[in-house]
C-alpha cells in the first residue's frame, strides 16, 4: 500500500475540518474541527516519516499534539468565559471587532 | 600644561560654576553661591594668566594655536569642529573678560546679598561669562555663532532677572529679539563666506582670502562682511540696533556693569578685529562700520545729555564709547580699538558699580532729579565716580585719555573723508565730558537731598514701600523683585575691593600704550594682526601732540561747561532747554528711534503676520494641507474598515482561500 492512500485520507479529514469551521457556528464544534485539521496534518507527517524511514516527522507530530493541547486549553477557557458572561455561544453573534 | 589646556580651563571653570549654582540653588541658598561663582571666574582669570605666560614663551610667529576637542561633522564642504583659537587677540579678550568679571562677581556678592533669587542670579552670571568666553575663544564660525547666541540668551535671562517686573521682562524680550536679528545676520554672513572659502575655520578662511578665493566674487565678500556687521551692530548696540541697550538697564546694576564692560557689547568690536583680513579685503564694509560707529558716538552723546536716569546716562555713554571702538576697528586701528575696549571695561564697570552704590543709598531710586549732595556722605563712591568720570571724559593721565586719543589720532591719520570722523570724534569727546560731569555734579554737588542727609547721620535710606524706579509701581521683596536690603560701597568690603581695584586700573592702564613711549599692547597683539595693512601706520608726532592737546582742552572745557551750567548757575540748563526746545525734544526722545523702528519694522511685520494668520494660515495651512491630509486618511481608512466585518467564519474562509491560492501557485510553478 503506497503512501498515496494515507495522503488521501489525510486530505479528506483536512477538508472535513475546514468545511466544519466554515459552516458551523458553535465555537466548541469549531475547536473540534480545528483538531481534525491538525490531526490530518499529523497523519500526513507520519506517513511521510514512514516512507522516508526518518523519525523527524514523528517528532513534528508530537510537537503538533502539544501545541494542539495548549490551543484547546485556551480555546475552551475562552468558551467558558463567554458562557459565564451569558454571551451567546455563537461566533456569528460575537462580532464586536467589526471595523 | 600647554597654552590650549589653559584656554580650555578658562572655559571649564565658569561652566562648572554655572552648573553647580544652577542645579544646587536650593541647597546653596544665599550664602555660598556668590563665592562659588566668584571663585569660578577667578580661577578662569588665573588660567587666562597661565595661557598668557605660555603664549609669550612661544616664538612670535607661532602664537596662533588651534585646539580641537572633537568633530561634529567633517565633509567635503563643511568642517564643523569644536575647536578654539588661542592667539594674542583671544588671550587679550580672555584676560579683559575674566578679569573685570571677577570683580563684578565680587561686587555682586554684596550687592545681591538680600535678593531672594541669589543663587539663580549667580548661575546666570557665570553662564553669561562662559558664553562670552566661548565667543572670544571660538576657532571657527560655528562655535562663534554658538557663543554669540548664548550671549544673547544669557543677556535675556539677566535683564529680565526681576521677572515679576513688567518693564524688566519687556526689556529682556526686546534685547533678545534685536540680538536674534543680529544672529541671523551673522549666520547669513557666514554662509556667504563659507560659500567661496570652503571652510568654517577662521585661519582657513583668512588663508582663502589671501589666496584669492574671493577675487572673482568680491560682491559675496562685501555682502558677507555687511551681514557680519549686522550681527556686530546688534550686539554692540550700534545705530539702528541700539534701542535694547538703554532698556537693558532694567536688570540689576552689576548686570549692566557686566554687559557694558566685560561681556556682550564688546563682542562686535572683537568680531570686526578678529575678521580683519575679510574687512581689509572688503573696504566698503569696513568703511560702513567706521561711519556707523561715528554716527553712533555722536547721537548717543547727544541723548546722554538729556537723560535723567543715572543708569541710562551711563548706558548711552557706553553706546558712544563702543561707537569709538567700532569706528577705530572699522578704520583699521585694531590695536587702538582693542586698547580702548580694555580701558573702557575698567572705567565703565567702575562707573556702573559706583552708580549701583548710589542707587543703594537712594533705596532703589535712579532719577538724577532726586539725587544731590552725596559728596560728603559717600566719599568712596564719590571718589570712584570722579576717577571713572575723568577716565571716561579723557583727562590725562587717566586711561581713557590715551586710548581715545590713539583712536582719534589713527582715524585722523587715515586722511581723506576720515577727517570728518576725526572731527566728529572730538565733538563726541566734548559731549562725553559734558554729560559725564553733568551726572556727577547733579548727584554729588548741591544741597544734600533727604537720603544724603540721612546717610550723613549714619542711616541708610530705606523705602517704606519698594517701587519700580521706572514706573513707580508698588512691589514686594519676594523672589522676582529686588531684595529688601540695599547696599552701599562704604559699608561693604567686597564692593569696596572691587571698585578700588577697578579705580586703580582705570587710572593707570593708560601707561600700557603711550605714543612714543610704550607699545605694550601693539607688541602683544602684533602676531594676530601682522597681516594687516594698517598695523604700522602710525600717526606722526605732530598729529599725536595736536590730538592730545585738543583732547585735553576739550575734556577740561566740557567739565568746565558742566560745572558752570549745573553747579554755578543751576537755572542755566532750564533756560537752555527752552531756548533750544526742538533739539532738547529730539534728544530727550532719543531721536525717536524706538518710534521709528516701531513704525517701520514692528508694525509692518505685525500687520503681515496678522494678515497671513487670518488668510494664508486658515486657507492654505489649516484648510488645504492639514485638512486635505486628514480627509485623505479618513477616506482610505473607511474603505479598509469595510473589510473588517467581525465574522470569524468570514476571516477563516479568507485564510483558507489565501492558503489554497499559495499552494496552487507553487503546484503550478513546480509542474
Amino acid at each position: 500500500m503506497g503512501v498515496a492512500w494515507y495522503l488521501i485520507v489525510s486530505a479528506l479529514i483536512f477538508c472535513i475540518g475546514a468545511g466544519g469551521i466554515l459552516v458551523r457556528r458553535n465555537p466548541l464544534v469549531i475547536l473540534l474541527c480545528l483538531e481534525l485539521m491538525l490531526n490530518a496534518a499529523n497523519l500526513a507527517l507520519i506517513a511521510f516519516s514512514r516512507m522516508h524511514g526518518n523519525m523527524d516527522g514523528q517528532v513534528f507530530a508530537l510537537i503538533v499534539m502539544v501545541v494542539a493541547a495548549c490551543e484547546v486549553t485556551v480555546g475552551l477557557g475562552l468558551i467558558v468565559a463567554i458562557f459565564r458572561r451569558n454571551l451567546p455561544i455563537d461566533v456569528d453573534e460575537l462580532r464586536e471587532l467589526q471595523g | 600644561m600647554s597654552t590650549t589646556t589653559y584656554a580650555w580651563l578658562v572655559l571649564a571653570f565658569p561652566l562648572a560654576g554655572a552648573i553647580v549654582n544652577g542645579f544646587g540653588y536650593k541647597r546653596l541658598g544665599r550664602g555660598p553661591a556668590g563665592w562659588i561663582a566668584t571663585g569660578a571666574i577667578g580661577a578662569a582669570f588665573l588660567s587666562a594668566l597661565g595661557a598668557l605666560v605660555q603664549l609669550q614663551d612661544r616664538d612670535e610667529h607661532h602664537r596662533q594655536l588651534v585646539s580641537s576637542l572633537w568633530d561634529y561633522a567633517v565633509t567635503g564642504s563643511v568642517d564643523a569642529k569644536l575647536s578654539i583659537l588661542v592667539d594674542p587677540l583671544s588671550v587679550y579678550m580672555m584676560l579683559v573678560v575674566t578679569g573685570v568679571s571677577t570683580l563684578i562677581h565680587l561686587y555682586s556678592v554684596s550687592y545681591m546679598k538680600s535678593d531672594r533669587g541669589n543663587a539663580r542670579y549667580f548661575a546666570y552670571l557665570n553662564f553669561f561669562v562662559f558664553s562670552m568666553l566661548v565667543l572670544v575663544l571660538a576657532g571657527n564660525f560655528l562655535l562663534l555663532i554658538v557663543g554669540w547666541a548664548f550671549v544673547g540668551a544669557a543677556s535675556y535671562l539677566l535683564i529680565s532677572f526681576w521677572y515679576r517686573r513688567g518693564t524688566a521682562t519687556q526689556a529682556g524680550i526686546k534685547a533678545f529679539v534685536i540680538n536674534v536679528v543680529g544672529d541671523v545676520g551673522l549666520v547669513l554672513g557666514t554662509f556667504f563666506i563659507l560659500r567661496y572659502s570652503g571652510t568654517l575655520d577662521f585661519l582657513g578662511t583668512f588663508d582663502a582670502v589671501e589666496r584669492g578665493a574671493f577675487d572673482a566674487h568680491e560682491g559675496a565678500l562685501v555682502a558677507g562682511c555687511l551681514l557680519l556687521l549686522v550681527g556686530a551692530f546688534a550686539k554692540s548696540a550700534q545705530i539702528p540696533f541700539h534701542t535694547w541697550l538703554p532698556d537693558a538697564m532694567e536688570g540689576p546694576t552689576p548686570v549692566s556693569s557686566l554687559i557694558h564692560a566685560a561681556t556682550m557689547v564688546t563682542a562686535g568690536v572683537y568680531l570686526i578685529a578678529r575678521m580683519y583680513p575679510l574687512f581689509e579685503a572688503a573696504p566698503a564694509a569696513a568703511d560702513t562700520a567706521a561711519v556707523v560707529g561715528c554716527v553712533t558716538l555722536l547721537i548717543a552723546g547727544t541723548i546722554a545729555i538729556a537723560q535723567t536716569d543715572i543708569k541710562r546716562v551711563i548706558a548711552y555713554s557706553t553706546m558712544s564709547q563702543i561707537g569709538y571702538m567700532i569706528m577705530a576697528v572699522g578704520a583699521g586701528g585694531y590695536v587702538a580699538g582693542l586698547f580702548h575696549l580694555m580701558t573702557h571695561a575698567f572705567f565703565k564697570a567702575l562707573l556702573f558699580m559706583a552708580a549701583g552704590s548710589l542707587i543703594g543709598a537712594m533705596a532703589g531710586a535712579q532719577s538724577l532729579d532726586r539725587m544731590s549732595g552725596f559728596r560728603k556722605s559717600m566719599p568712596f563712591t564719590f571718589g570712584c565716580f570722579v576717577v571713572g568720570g575723568l577716565a571716561l571724559s579723557g583727562v590725562p593721565p587717566f586711561s581713557g585719555f590715551f586710548s581715545k586719543d590713539e583712536i582719534l589720532a589713527f582715524v585722523g591719520n587715515r586722511g581723506g573723508w576720515f577727517l570728518v570722523l576725526f572731527v566728529v570724534g572730538y565733538v563726541g569727546a566734548f559731549l562725553t565730558a559734558v554729560y559725564t560731569w553733568r551726572m556727577i555734579f547733579r548727584a554729588f554737588w548741591g544741597a544734600p537731598c533727604a537720603e544724603a542727609r540721612e546717610l550723613e547721620h549714619g542711616h541708610l535710606a530705606h523705602a517704606d514701600v519698594p517701587t519700580n524706579p521706572a514706573t513707580g509701581e508698588e512691589e514686594d521683596t519676594e523672589v522676582g523683585f529686588p531684595g529688601p536690603e540695599h547696599t552701599i560701597a562704604e559699608r561693604s568690603l567686597p564692593m569696596k575691593v572691587a571698585m578700588g581695584l577697578l579705580a586703580v586700573g582705570a587710572t593707570v592702564m593708560g601707561v600700557l600704550q603711550i605714543p612714543e613711549v610704550s607699545h605694550v599692547i601693539t607688541n602683544f597683539l602684533e602676531p594676530t594682526f601682522e597681516g594687516s595693512r594698517y598695523l604700522h601706520e602710525e600717526a606722526g608726532t605732530d598729529m599725536v601732540v595736536f590730538g592730545m592737546a585738543l583732547g585735553t582742552v576739550l575734556a577740561l572745557a566740557g567739565i568746565a561747561v558742566a560745572y558752570r551750567v549745573w553747579v554755578q548757575r543751576p537755572g542755566t540748563s532750564a533756560a537752555w532747554r527752552e531756548r533750544l526746545a526742538p533739539a532738547y525734544t529730539l534728544f530727550v526722545n532719543k531721536w525717536w528711534f524706538d518710534e521709528a523702528i516701531e513704525l517701520l519694522v514692528v508694525r509692518p511685520f505685525a500687520a503681515a503676520g496678522n494678515f497671513s494668520r487670518r488668510t494664508f494660515e486658515r486657507v492654505v495651512i489649516d484648510g488645504t494641507l492639514v485638512g486635505g491630509t486628514t480627509s485623505i486618511v479618513r477616506a482610505g481608512s473607511s474603505a479598509v474598515r469595510a473589510i473588517q466585518t467581525g465574522f470569524l467564519r468570514y476571516y477563516a474562509a479568507l485564510l483558507l482561500l489565501g492558503g489554497a491560492a499559495v499552494v496552487l501557485y507553487f503546484l503550478i510553478a513546480a509542474s
